[in-house]
């Protein structure tokens, strides 16, 4: 009786040590500007690459998102990843390339992201992956150059929680809010050596957007890996895309093997009921700073913990908030919508839905999370009630979520957002973050404030 | 890989909980090469804070870290440690690491020490009111001061690696033919994957 991770990781594991460190193979390497590091590391090794054709390279976290022309500096960390994936053959879909997007989002989309894989990246969110059944996490520079030279990782296998989901999320209710209520509930590091299975019918009733977007979160509770069971919405996602397995059938056959035995063993178990979930938002400097839309912001005296009413104290001086003060009265000085989390079809659609015939009284940006997520949103009208509403559209990659690319959040302004870290200066020095669900990121852009977006839902979706 | 034995330095106290990487090296400073140094780049934003530990006087030199729950959380960068590394911490103590960024941390050679949260509470209240140093015992897993002593924990294996100084690459290049055998199965098996 074993669990899907334990199935996938046996699947993987070339050997075991007495101690306990298993050397896994791994299937798929994504790579992207940040992986120079590892090259000079291969560099002064003389090392070669093992498979390069297990590796992906996509440029995202510098891409340009509005300008046409990089400027010199990000130019330069574009030109770097050209360089050393051609030095190494590893196929790369650079800026303004067809295929090019966010890593986590371009994975899955061109069906290289498959159940039953081992996908590493050196990136903290390729937990995403985790959505179609897959092994994903994160890993540093070394352990990129790693498995470049060798396409294995040392791993002990982490400790297993099962977070299952009861009941059904209400209307207007997406998966971030179900991720940030998670986080909440374990607190920021409370996964931390897990792996996580997320199970129960409101997971099962997740499409295939859903499910990546709470597979994204699953590090922002410290877990490294997030895993949802593959199953028909799997299947039905995966076939016909441009590198979906040939004999689809023959292997969606060995994935209808994967999902976790009943009576499989769990180290701990996390039950929660979405029926109690409403629009979920961060008020603080962690994503476990988070509450629902209705609440107030909470008052550091009243925290018993010293240490935690401390953090409170800092979060709420950095972020400019008042204890008491309701959410909702909270004003935005801009929205954006996009990164890994929020950026794929359906959170674009969800956010339309919301803005159609309505305008944003604060200025905002909205980046699509790849190339093709781009062209159909452009061809379903989409980018159109965007730009109507007042709000910019942008280029694919990360974008504001990290600013590295230079589109930051004004030191002091307050943005309303659908990343994934609200951390003091994430999206630029001094920079103020809520996260939020795309159709709240869209509401707050109406309103000026944060809002509930459930009244602006009514008749829409 | 520099080893880990035993390291008596003084020990900076940050009291804040959830210091994550994009703290410790801010975004912006990731075009860096590594040869051009991290050091500079430490805890960049916070250090502008009056009266922050890292750059007071008091604690100049340090080579320890005493900090609250959650460090190095979030973003997998692995300069977060070359960014400590390059100023000169060689140990973290706290009662919890990201685990990607501990990872990192041990394969550079630095030491992410657990210690309980009422330990660590009890070392920040000593290194506020009385800055000085601090001894780091691997081998013991405990930290020292004086006659007083706090346990601290880590993972055998990483307790094993830092000692050893062991290179990771060169250790799964002795097991090849293994790997060569595994992966001629696995892809006869898997051939999508
Ligand atoms: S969108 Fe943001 S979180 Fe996602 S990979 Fe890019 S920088 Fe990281």
């Amino acid at each position: 009786m074993l669990s899907s991770f334990e199935k996938i990781w046996l699947r993987h594991e070339i050997l075991r040590r007495p101690d306990g460190q298993s050397l896994l193979f791994i299937d798929r390497h994504f790579l992207h500007e940040g992986s120079f590091n590892a090259f000079a590391q291969l560099a002064e090794r003389g090392a070669a690459v093992a498979h390069p054709n297990r590796c992906t390279a996509v440029a995202d976290h510098y891409a340009p998102t509005r300008a046409t022309l990089p400027e010199p500096a990000i130019a330069d960390m574009l030109d770097r990843l050209t360089q050393n994936t051609t030095r190494h053959a590893i196929p790369l879909a650079g800026w303004q390339h067809p295929d090019q997007g966010i890593v986590h989002v371009i994975g899955p989309e061109r069906g290289l992201t498959l159940p039953g894989l081992t996908i590493v990246c050196g990136d903290s969110h390729t937990s995403t992956h985790g959505a179609l059944g897959a092994i994903g996490f994160g890993i540093g520079a070394s352990e990129v150059a790693h498995v470049l030279t060798t396409q294995t990782l040392w791993q002990k296998p982490p400790r297993l929680m099962r977070i299952t989901v009861a009941g059904r999320l209400g209307p207007g209710i997406t998966a971030k809010d179900l991720a940030l209520c998670i986080i909440t509930q374990l607190g920021a590091d409370g996964a931390r050596g897990h792996a996580l299975e997320y199970a129960g019918p409101a997971v099962r009733a997740l499409s295939m957007e859903g499910r990546l977007t709470l597979c994204n979160l699953s590090i922002e509770c410290g877990a490294r890996c997030g895993l949802v069971a593959p199953d028909e919405t799997t299947f039905a996602y995966l076939r016909g895309r441009p590198h979906a397995p040939p004999d689809f059938d023959r292997a969606c056959a060995d994935w209808a093997t994967l999902p976790t035995d009943p009576g499989a063993r769990f180290d701990r178990e996390e039950t929660i009921d979405a029926a109690t979930i409403a629009p979920t938002i961060t008020w603080g400097t962690s994503p476990e700073d988070a509450l629902p839309i209705t609440a107030t912001i909470p008052d550091p005296a009243h925290i018993p913990n010293p240490a935690r009413a401390a953090h409170a104290s800092e979060a709420l001086a950095y972020m400019g908030l008042t204890p008491g003060q309701p959410l909702t009265s909270v004003r935005i000085d801009r929205v954006f919508i996009g990164s890994c989390t929020n950026s794929r079809i359906e959170d674009l659609r969800l956010a339309a839905a919301v803005l159609a015939g309505r305008t944003a009284r604060v200025p905002g940006l909205v980046s699509p999370g790849s190339a093709r997520v781009k062209q159909q949103a452009e061809q379903e009208g989409l980018a159109r009630i965007f730009t109507d509403a007042g709000l910019a559209w942008g280029l694919p990659g990360c974008s504001m979520c990290v600013g590295m690319n230079g589109d930051q959040v004004a030191p002091g302004q307050r943005c309303a957002s659908t990343t994934n870290r609200n951390f003091r200066g994430r999206q630029g020095p001094g920079a103020r973050t809520h996260l939020m669900s795309p159709a709240m990121a869209a509401a707050a852009a109406i309103t000026g404030h944060l809002t509930d977006v459930r009244p602006l839902l009514t008749g829409r979706t | 890989m520099e080893k880990f034995h035993r390291l008596t330095a003084i020990a900076c106290p940050l009291p804040l909980e959830g210091i994550d990487t994009d703290q410790l090296a801010p975004a912006r400073f990731l075009k860096r090469r590594r040869s051009e140094g991290y050091g500079p780049v430490l805890l960049h934003d916070l250090r502008a804070t009056p009266g922050f530990p890292l750059t007071a006087p008091a604690y100049a030199g340090a080579r320890i870290l005493i900090a609250r729950r959650n460090f190095g959380g979030g973003s997998s960068r692995e300069a977060a440690v070359y960014a400590l590394m390059d100023f000169g911490i060689r140990c973290v103590v706290a009662p919890s690491f990201g685990d990607i960024f501990a990872s990192n941390a041990v394969g550079n050679g630095l030491l992410p020490a657990i210690a309980t949260a009422p330990d660590v509470e009890t070392l920040l209240a000593k290194l506020l009111a009385t800055p000085g140093e601090l001894t780091i015992d691997l081998p013991a897993c405990r930290i020292e001061a004086g006659p007083q002593t706090w346990p601290f924990t880590i993972d055998p294996v990483w307790r094993e690696k830092l000692l050893q100084g062991f290179d990771d690459i060169d250790l799964t290049r002795s097991r090849q033919p293994e790997i060569d055998a595994f992966v001629r199965t696995y892809e006869s098996r898997y051939p999508w994957a």
